[in-house]
C-alpha cells in the first residue's frame, strides 16, 4: 500500500539517526519568541509525546514542522536531508502528515471524499480520467477498517459524531503515505473506548516503523502509549526524556517549572451546608424530543452541580435548553420560584444565567475582536445599545480579569484568536463573570487546556461558588466532576439516571452510568 | 558608541512610524485615490482649477463630489450589510423604485397665478420625500425579513428584489420616464449650499450620523461580533437577527436617499436605468475601502474614499475621451490594478521581485 512502501525505506535507516531532527529552531511573532533555539528529535518506530502548558510553543513547533509557519532560524532535517516546507502540502509530499486538534474536514462531503480530498483516484485514459469512485470508496473502507471503523464511507461526514470524524481525519493522515504522523490533541473529543481503539492503531503503526508525534494534555494517555517525551516551556526546550524514567510528578514539574502535586487537594467541597436554601433554578419534566428526556433538576445558590455522563448522553443538550439556544417542547423552568420561558439567550441572560459553550472556537470567542471587546460583549449585550461601555471602562474591566484569572496576553487589545486555547477559555469565562451571573453553566470548560490552567479555572469555580454563585459543571473528565461538585447529576442516553452526593468516587458515577447502582 | 546607537534607535523609530502609517487601514485607499487624482491632473491641466460661478464653486473636483454622493450613500449602507457577513445586490433596484415614487408623487406643472408663473406639485414635497424614504426602508426590511427570519442566503434574498424591483419601478412609471417639473425638488440633487453641492452635505450628514451611532453606542461592536461569529454573538446575548434586519432596512434607506438625489439631479425617474449596476459599484467601493466581504471589521471612512475612487475613475474615463465602446474595459483594468495594489500578498510578491532583480544587478 501507499504508505507501507515508504515505511520499508524507513526501516533501512540506522536506528540512531532520527527521521526528523530540528536544530535550534526559533520563531518570533513580533518581538515575542514563540520558540527559542528548540532542538527536537523524532525516531522511526516511536510514539513521542510533545508536552507543555498552553503557550509553551507546542502548536508553533508543529506548525513550523508541517509548513504552516516558516521558522526564523534553525534547520529541519528529514532522513538526514535538509528540508524547508513552506506550505502544508509540501510537508505532506515530504511525508509529514498532520491531524489537527480541531477536526478539519468538509462536513458536506462524504467520508471517502474527505479522506482523499485533493487526491481523488482517477480512471485511466480510456475512462477519460474521470474520478474512480469505486476505487476511492473501497480504498477508504480499507483504511478505516485498519482503524477498526466500519462505517458507510459514502455518507457525509456531518452525519457522524465528532469522535468518528476525528477517526476519519486520522485516516486521511494515514492515507497520505506518511512516514511522520503528527497528532495534535487527537483524543480531546473521544471517549475512553475510542481512545483505546486509537491507541491500538498507533501502536500498530509504530511497530510498522512509523514515527508518531503525539500532543496531548492528558497525562495518563502519555504514559499509556508514548515511548519518549519532549517538554517545552515558554518556547524553550526543557528536555527530552524516556517515558519510563520520568514519573508524572517529574513531568508536571518539567512542564510548569515548579513542583506541584498533581492531585492537588484544593478545597474539596464536602456538600456545602446549603441544603435548606431555596432552589435558584428548577426544571420539571424539561423535554425536547430527540435531545433530552423529561428532565428534573434543581440548583441552589452557592452550589456546584456536576453533570456526569458520556459524550452524547445529553449533557450539552441540557445546557442548550437551559440557556434558550434550543426550545423545549414540554416541561417548565422556574428561576427564583417564578415560572419562566427561556426561548433565547437574551432571556436567559436577563434571568442571570451565563453559558461557557462546549465549542470554544465556534460559539465562544469572537476571533478577530480584541480580548477587551470579547470580555465586555455579554455585559454590553445585556445593557443593550445604550449606555455604551466606553473603551476606558472596557480596558479597566478587561485588565482586572486578565489579572484575576491570569490570562496571558500581550495586551487587552490583542485579538483573542492570537491567544492560546486555555487563555481564550479564561477570557470567555471572564465575559460571563463580568455580567455577575447567579447561575453559570460551564460546558467542558477545561477541554484542551493545560494542567495549570485547569487548576486555575477549577479553583476559580470553587471561589465563585463560595461567593454564592450557582454553577452547573459539565465535563468529560469524571475526575474533575467528582472533585468539584457538591452534587452529581448522572445522565445516560439523554435522560437523568440519578444523583450522587459530594465525595462520590469516579467509580460510583461510572457504575451508575452503567446501570449497576 | 551611544551616538551611533541613538541614530540606530531614531532610524528604528522612523521606520516604525512609517510602518504605523502604512498599516493604517485607510493608507492604501488614500494612496489609490491620490494616484488616480494625480493621473487626472496630468492628463487634464485644468483638473484642480476651482472657479466661483453663479454663486457656487465650479470645477472638475466639485463635479466629482456631486456625482459621488449617491454612491457614497449606498456604499455606507452596504458597508454595514457587508460587516454583518451579508450582501445586498438589490440597492440599484431600490434606487429606481424610490426615484419613481418621488417623481410620481411630485409630478409638477407650471400654472399662472395672478399673472405670475408658479410651480405646484401633486403632493407636498415633504410628503413625497417621506414616502420615497419609507419605500426604501420597506424594501430593506423585506430583504431583512427574508434573510434573518426565513434564513435565505443574502445574495439570493436580495437577488429577488434586484430582479423584481426594476419591474416594480417600471410598473409604477408605466414603463415611461417620468419627468419632474417642480424646481424646489431639484435643489436636492443640483442645489448648492455655501458654494458646495447640497448632495454632498446629505452624504456627509449621513456619514456623521452613522459614525456617531456606531461609536457612541454599542452597535458597532455588535455588528462586528455578528459578522465575525454570529453563533458566538447570539450566545453572548446579542440580538443578532434583529440587528441584521435593521441593517438591511438601513441599507434600503440609504438607497432611497440616493434615489432622491439621482432623480432630482436628472429631473426625472427612469425605472430601467436609474441606479443601474449601482450595487456593484457600491460593493466595489466598500471593498476598496478595506472592509472584507467576509464580514467583521469595517470602515465607513474607507467606503467613502472607495466611492470617491470609483467616481473619479468614471469621470476620468469620460473626460479624457476614452472611446465609449472600450470604457468599461478601461475601468475594469484600472479596478484590477487597484485591487493588486491593495493586496498585501501581491505587494509582498512584487517587493521580492524588486529585491531579486536588484541582487542580480549587483552581481
Amino acid at each position: 500500500m501507499f504508505f507501507y512502501l515508504k515505511m520499508t525505506e524507513n526501516q533501512e535507516l540506522s536506528s540512531d539517526e532520527p527521521v526528523l531532527r530540528l536544530s535550534s529552531v526559533t520563531k518570533k511573532f513580533g518581538s515575542a519568541y514563540a520558540l527559542q533555539n528548540v532542538d527536537f528529535r523524532l525516531f522511526a518506530g516511536e510514539i513521542h509525546a510533545l508536552m507543555g502548558q498552553n503557550g509553551a510553543g507546542k502548536s508553533t513547533l508543529i506548525k513550523v514542522l508541517t509548513g504552516v509557519f516558516a521558522s526564523d532560524e534553525g534547520d529541519i532535517h528529514l532522513n538526514g536531508k535538509l528540508i524547508r516546507a513552506s506550505t502544508p502540502i509540501e510537508a505532506q509530499h515530504l511525508g509529514i502528515s498532520t491531524v489537527y486538534q480541531e477536526v478539519n474536514l468538509c462536513p458536506n462531503l462524504s467520508v471517502a471524499e474527505n479522506i482523499f480530498a485533493g487526491r481523488y483516484p482517477r480512471k485511466s485514459f480510456s475512462g477519460a480520467w474521470r474520478i474512480d469512485w469505486k476505487r476511492m470508496n473501497s480504498d477508504a473502507q480499507e483504511i478505516l477498517s485498519r482503524l477498526n471503523l466500519d462505517i458507510d464511507v459514502t455518507e457525509t461526514v456531518s452525519s457522524y459524531s465528532v469522535a468518528v470524524q476525528q477517526m476519519v481525519a486520522i485516516a486521511r493522515g494515514l492515507s497520505i503515505s506518511a512516514q511522520v504522523l503528527v497528532l495534535d490533541e487527537p483524543t480531546s473529543s473521544l471517549d475512553d473506548e475510542e481512545v483505546g481503539r486509537l491507541f491500538g492503531v498507533l501502536r500498530q503503526l509504530r511497530d510498522q516503523g512509523m514515527a508518531i508525534l503525539f500532543v496531548t494534555h492528558f497525562l495518563d494517555q502519555v504514559y499509556a502509549v508514548c515511548d519518549r517525551i519532549t517538554v517545552l516551556r515558554n518556547g524553550e526546550l526543557v528536555g527530552e526524556y524516556d517515558a519510563e524514567k520520568l514519573d508524572q510528578n517529574g513531568l508536571i514539574a518539567a512542564m510548569v517549572g515548579r513542583q506541584i502535586a498533581e492531585h492537588q487537594s484544593t478545597d474539596i467541597p464536602m456538600g456545602n451546608k446549603i441544603e435548606d436554601a431555596p432552589a435558584l433554578l428548577q426544571t420539571k419534566g424539561l423535554n425536547r424530543r430527540g435531545h433530552l428526556k423529561s428532565f428534573d433538576l434543581s440548583v441552589r445558590a452557592g452550589e456546584v452541580v456536576g453533570v456526569g455522563g458520556l459524550l452524547g448522553s445529553g449533557r450539552t443538550e441540557l445546557a442548550r435548553l437551559l440557556f434558550g439556544l434550543d426550545r423545549s417542547d414540554a416541561g417548565e423552568i422556574c428561576v427564583n420560584g417564578k415560572n419562566v420561558r427561556i426561548d433565547t439567550p437574551v432571556t436567559a441572560i436577563k434571568l442571570g444565567l451565563g453559558l461557557c459553550p462546549e465549542d470554544r472556537k465556534a460559539e465562544g470567542i469572537i476571533g478577530e475582536l480584541s480580548v477587551r471587546e470579547n470580555i465586555a460583549l455579554a455585559l454590553q449585550a445585556r445593557q443593550g445599545l445604550w449606555p455604551c461601555i466606553n473603551i476606558a471602562q472596557q480596558t479597566s474591566m478587561a485588565e482586572q480579569y486578565v489579572k484575576s484569572l491570569g490570562i496571558k496576553t500581550f495586551s487587552v487589545d490583542t485579538p483573542i484568536n492570537q491567544l492560546s486555547g486555555g487563555n481564550q477559555q479564561k477570557a470567555v469565562l471572564a465575559r460571563w463573570l463580568a455580567t455577575a451571573p447567579s447561575l453559570l453553566i460551564l460546558d467542558e470548560p477545561t477541554r484542551g487546556i493545560d494542567i495549570a490552567a485547569k487548576h486555575e479555572i477549577m479553583n476559580k469555580i470553587l471561589t465563585l461558588a463560595k461567593q454564592g454563585m450557582a454553577v452547573i459543571f459539565i465535563s468529560s473528565e469524571m475526575e474533575e466532576v467528582v472533585r468539584l461538585s457538591d452534587r452529581i447529576v448522572v445522565l445516560r442516553d439523554r435522560a437523568k439516571v440519578g444523583e450522587l452526593p459530594a465525595g462520590s468516587t469516579e467509580q460510583a458515577v461510572y457504575s451508575m452510568i452503567a446501570g449497576q447502582a | 558608541m551611544t551616538s551611533t546607537s541613538n541614530i540606530v534607535l531614531s532610524q528604528l523609530k522612523n521606520k516604525n512610524r512609517l510602518k504605523v502609517i502604512q498599516d493604517h487601514h485607510l493608507f492604501w485607499p488614500l494612496v489609490t485615490l491620490f494616484l488616480i487624482l494625480t493621473v487626472n491632473a496630468t492628463l487634464n491641466p485644468g483638473f484642480w482649477i476651482l472657479q466661483w460661478r453663479d454663486g457656487h464653486l465650479y470645477g472638475s473636483i466639485i463635479d466629482i463630489l456631486n456625482r459621488a454622493a449617491p454612491l457614497m450613500l449606498v456604499s455606507l449602507g452596504m458597508t454595514l450589510v457587508i460587516a454583518t457577513r451579508g450582501i445586498d445586490i438589490s440597492v440599484g433596484a431600490v434606487v429606481a423604485i424610490c426615484a419613481a415614487v418621488a417623481a410620481l408623487m411630485i409630478g409638477g406643472k407650471l400654472i399662472i397665478v395672478d399673472g405670475m408663473p408658479s410651480h405646484v406639485s401633486r403632493f407636498p414635497m415633504w410628503l413625497a420625500i417621506g414616502c420615497a424614504l419609507l419605500t426604501g426602508i420597506t424594501c430593506g426590511l423585506w430583504n431583512g425579513v427574508l434573510i434573518s427570519k426565513l434564513g435565505l442566503q443574502p445574495i439570493i434574498a436580495t437577488l429577488i428584489l434586484m430582479v423584481a424591483g426594476r419591474g416594480v419601478a417600471q410598473l409604477l412609471t408605466d414603463g415611461q420616464i417620468v419627468t419632474v417639473y417642480y424646481p424646489p425638488y431639484f435643489f436636492i440633487g443640483s442645489g448648492y449650499l455655501w458654494g458646495l453641492p447640497f448632495s454632498l452635505f446629505i452624504a456627509t450628514a449621513v456619514y456623521m450620523m452613522m459614525h456617531l451611532t456606531l461609536t457612541r453606542t454599542a452597535l458597532g461592536l455588535f455588528i462586528q461580533a455578528i459578522g465575525i461569529n454570529p453563533a458566538a454573538a447570539r450566545l453572548a446575548g446579542v440580538r443578532e437577527r434583529l440587528i441584521s434586519m435593521c441593517v438591511y432596512a438601513f441599507c434600503g434607506l440609504t438607497a432611497g436617499i440616493a434615489g432622491l438625489i439621482i432623480s432630482s439631479n436628472v429631473k426625472s425617474a427612469d425605472g430601467n436605468n436609474a441606479g443601474n449596476l449601482l450595487e456593484l459599484d457600491a460593493i466595489l467601493a466598500v471593498t476598496l475601502g478595506g472592509t472584507l466581504l467576509t464580514g467583521g471589521r469595517f470602515s465607513l471612512a474607507g467606503s467613502m474614499i472607495g466611492a470617491l475612487i470609483i467616481q473619479t475613475l468614471t469621470s476620468t474615463i469620460y473626460s479624457i475621451g476614452v472611446p465609449p465602446e472600450i470604457n468599461l474595459l478601461v475601468k475594469a483594468a484600472v479596478v484590477f490594478a487597484v485591487m493588486l495594489l491593495q493586496s498585501s500578498e501581491f505587494r509582498h510578491l512584487f517587493g521580492s521581485w524588486i529585491v531579486r532583480s536588484d541582487k542580480k544587478e549587483s552581481v
